[in-house]
């Protein structure tokens, strides 16, 4: 069994991950008005999430591996989140230690969901 | 916690509604937890939509048009004004957590002095700062894409 204060720690960590991933996946997907990033968006008249740009970003093997470290974080982050908010509510021992096995069954199945999709997505770009 | 045996959670959530003498920081606090759920339903629902672009431009495609429209844009911008507070206020508690702008720790004394009143700059520049990115956000959602 995982100490509190080490998951908190870590919730913390995972929360300075993701203010630095999801603040640039923010930037390039909805404020490329804004600043257009040329490198993560390199269509140029095409959307961020039209296909050319998902393919031409695809492309690179830095974005796997961003890709699979957000959403590692992110899952981390909000559902150990989600559990102590639950927690906080006062809820009978049973009902806490659900949510919590609920919360470990559903990060790792999307946490392996996502990391499929980043990897393959990636060779498929590369193939094209 | 859940083996709190002498100071039980009365209120519940409904604690989150009452600022009481705590005042904007409560207020931040309730809406910090709101948009992490927010973004946690979101999210868990992103990851499925977006492993699409993994079965190729067809998949990809239905799923983007599935997602498009004026209520999911709106949607999509409530996203991103969450994500501007959480993650602002969230620098913010992870200073305070790791003691910086509390100011100095001093005697319990009568007439006892909070710290509320050191930590309360933090907190209105958060929201400042958080205002500006929306503000920004909505610049790019609703006058920059529009054309």
């Amino acid at each position: 069994m995982i100490r509190d204060q080490k998951l908190w720690a870590w919730h913390i960590v995972a929360g300075l991950i993701i203010l630095v991933l999801l603040g640039l996946h923010m930037v390039t997907m909805h404020l490329e008005g804004l600043v257009p990033l040329r490198v993560l968006n390199p269509v140029v008249g095409k959307a961020p999430i039209d296909w050319e740009n998902v393919v031409a970003r695809g492309k690179a093997v830095t974005m796997p591996v961003i890709y699979v470290l957000l959403l590692g974080a992110a899952l981390f982050h909000g559902l150990y989140g989600f559990t102590n908010i639950v927690r906080e509510a006062n809820p009978p021992r049973w009902l806490a230690r659900t949510v919590t096995a609920l919360a470990v069954v559903v990060g790792l199945g999307l946490f392996a969901l996502g990391s499929w999709a980043a990897v393959a997505a990636h060779l498929l770009a590369r193939k094209l | 916690m859940s083996d709190s045996k002498h100071h039980p959670n009365r209120l519940g959530l409904w604690g989150w509604l009452g600022g009481g003498r705590w005042g904007l920081e409560r207020y931040l606090y309730a809406l910090h937890r709101i948009t992490g759920l927010g973004l946690l339903a979101y999210f868990l629902l992103h990851i499925v939509v977006t492993s699409s672009r993994a079965l190729g431009a067809d998949q990809w495609k239905a799923a983007m048009d599935a997602v498009t429209g004026p209520l999911f844009s709106l949607g999509e911008y409530l996203v991103f004004v969450a994500f501007a507070f959480h993650a602002l206020n969230g620098i913010r508690l992870a200073l305070l957590e790791l003691g910086f702008a509390v100011g100095e720790p001093i005697e319990p004394v009568f007439p006892y002095r909070t710290s509320v009143n050191v930590q309360r700059p933090l907190a209105v520049i958060v929201l400042v700062l958080a205002a500006l990115l929306v503000a920004a956000g909505g610049y790019d959602f609703y006058v920059l894409q529009a054309h």
